[in-house]
């Protein structure tokens, strides 16, 4: 698993790197920087976690889908 | 002979060949040099995939590829026509729209009956009014299969990126989406969608005329056709260009009567192209390789010549503060890094470095580049590499010592407003 930011989403709020030092640093304006490996073993819960945290659903893994502009019968509804 | 034949068996001009330095070609006209416009199938796609056609708008995706994928999905399909040309010093767009109009109309209606489309959009800028008159008149001429609709978009640089359109057709603000979903899967109201620069389309209805062996007949055998180049700088007789793909640059500025003064460097692709040293540029052949090659991007054709008593940095400088203007506003390291960079660019080209900016520019880079949902930072930190580059002993001079006199010249490259 990885983990990518909907950058337009993103708002700065600094959640994820609060939750998860090790692979998320905040950029000099608050934005996430993420660690391009995928997540190790051991941070997996951890990862889920700030994913689950983030205020404005944001953070994703990329395994998440993102909701396109419109919606149609839920095909594209985030699961993150 | 006929017209039609004549463009059948010459090498370029293809596209350009019913162009009139006089008046817009009619339809009647247009019929007339291109032939009648022969209907076509699903079976068109293959022609097209053995046609070898590569967009024209700058990403330069294999068309039959993109094609396909529209035409397999589930629903009703759409077809949009880009002709918002955003890049300042592009004019091909604009030139096939107000001239031969009729080629995109045809190239529009066979792009959506491949696909199975029954609905078009043709976008194009709302402040350009010469344009949506020519095109009214041109709609008033033709009885189509397909609806088309004349779509104004806002004229923002980043308004005519794909999902912008996307997003603006569906009903929304005319600016980039996060993606996945792409287009073809969920494009305007969430319907399958082909989203084309209009000269790609332009091809399509040469292609249908002429099949796809003809169009491989000029270009290279890994890039074939024919694309429009815009030539402008310090050129003696700058404008678009119809050229074989893979002509090398320094042909295409021959072509426009050659430099008009001892080149320095030349930035082709655009703004969201590269800077290249004018005898490196030289020999690269205009194909989307050859250009990655040496570190540069074919964008959509544009070639500008920089003389060698410019100052490549001002002009960069001034270049990269009108991008970051253009920013949506939707992304965090855009909205604060451009500017950043472009403070720190103003500061080595107008009143140097202090011995700090270099380094600052390199820190600022990566914490800009692909942190955006679409390509816009990109295109501007890979403009600000290709100049620090290509020059960089004039890039350490600026730092360490303060301006040179090539500041002192009329700015060269084109931004809106500048009239």
């Amino acid at each position: 698993m990885k983990l990518r930011v909907n950058p337009i989403a993103c708002t700065g709020h600094g959640v994820c790197a609060e939750l998860l030092p090790e692979l998320i640093e905040p950029d000099p304006w608050g934005y996430p920087l993420l660690a391009d490996a995928p997540v190790p073993a051991d941070l997996l819960d951890l990862a889920k976690r700030a994913v689950a945290a983030c205020p404005t659903l944001a953070l994703l893994t990329d395994d998440s889908l993102v909701a396109p502009p419109v919606r149609r019968g839920g095909r594209h509804a985030s699961r993150a | 002979m006929n017209n039609a034949v004549a463009i059948a068996r010459r090498g370029v001009p293809r596209l350009l060949a019913g162009l009139s330095y006089h008046h817009p070609t009619d339809l009647a006209e247009h019929q007339r040099i291109y032939g009648p416009l022969p209907a076509v199938g699903r079976r068109f796609i293959d022609v097209v995939d053995a046609s070898g056609l590569t967009g024209r708008g700058g990403a330069g995706f294999p068309t039959g590829r993109k094609m396909r994928s529209v035409a397999v999905g589930r629903g009703g399909k759409v077809v949009v026509a880009n002709g918002c040309e955003g890049e300042p010093a592009s004019s091909k767009d604009r030139l096939l729209l107000t001239r031969l109009p009729h080629l995109v109309f045809d190239g529009i209606v066979t792009a959506a009956t491949a696909v199975g489309a029954k609905d078009a959009y043709l976008c194009v800028h709302e402040h350009e009014t010469y344009l949506l008159e020519r095109l009214d008149c041109a709609v008033a001429e033709r009885a189509d299969p397909v609806r088309i609709t004349v779509a104004c978009v806002p004229g923002r640089y980043v308004a005519s990126e794909q999902s912008s359109l996307v997003q603006y057709l569906t009903g929304g603000p005319a600016k980039p989406t996060y993606s996945p979903p792409r287009p073809h899967e969920s494009g305007v109201r969430g319907r399958p969608t082909l989203v084309n620069n209009v000269e790609t389309l332009a091809h399509l209805a040469l292609i249908a005329r002429y099949g796809d062996r003809w169009f491989r007949s000029a270009g290279l055998l890994a890039a074939p056709g024919s694309m429009l180049a815009t030539v402008s700088g310090a050129v003696c007789r700058p404008g678009v260009y119809e050229i074989e793909a893979g002509t090398p640059i320094g042909e295409a500025v021959g072509s426009a009567g050659g430099p008009a003064e001892p080149l320095q460097a030349l930035l082709v692709g655009g703004y969201f192209g590269a800077w290249l040293p004018a005898d490196v540029a030289c020999p690269v052949p205009m194909t989307h390789a050859g250009l990655k090659a040496v570190g540069g991007a074919l964008g959509a054709g544009m070639v500008i010549a920089l003389p060698a008593s410019s100052c490549l940095l001002a002009e960069t400088a001034r270049v990269v503060r009108y991008l970051a203007g253009e920013t949506a506003g939707q992304c965090g390291p855009c909205v604060f890094g451009l500017p950043a960079l472009a403070e720190a660019m103003a500061g080595l080209a107008y009143h140097g470095g202090r011995g700090r900016v270099l380094g600052q520019l390199a820190r600022l880079l990566p914490l800009v580049e692909r942190r955006g949902a679409c390509r816009h930072p990109d295109g501007v930190t890979q403009l600000i590499r290709s100049a620090l580059r290509t020059a960089a002993a004039d890039a350490r001079r600026h730092d360490q010592a303060g301006p040179c006199r090539g500041m002192l010249r009329e700015p060269l490259l084109p931004l809106p407003g500048d009239a």
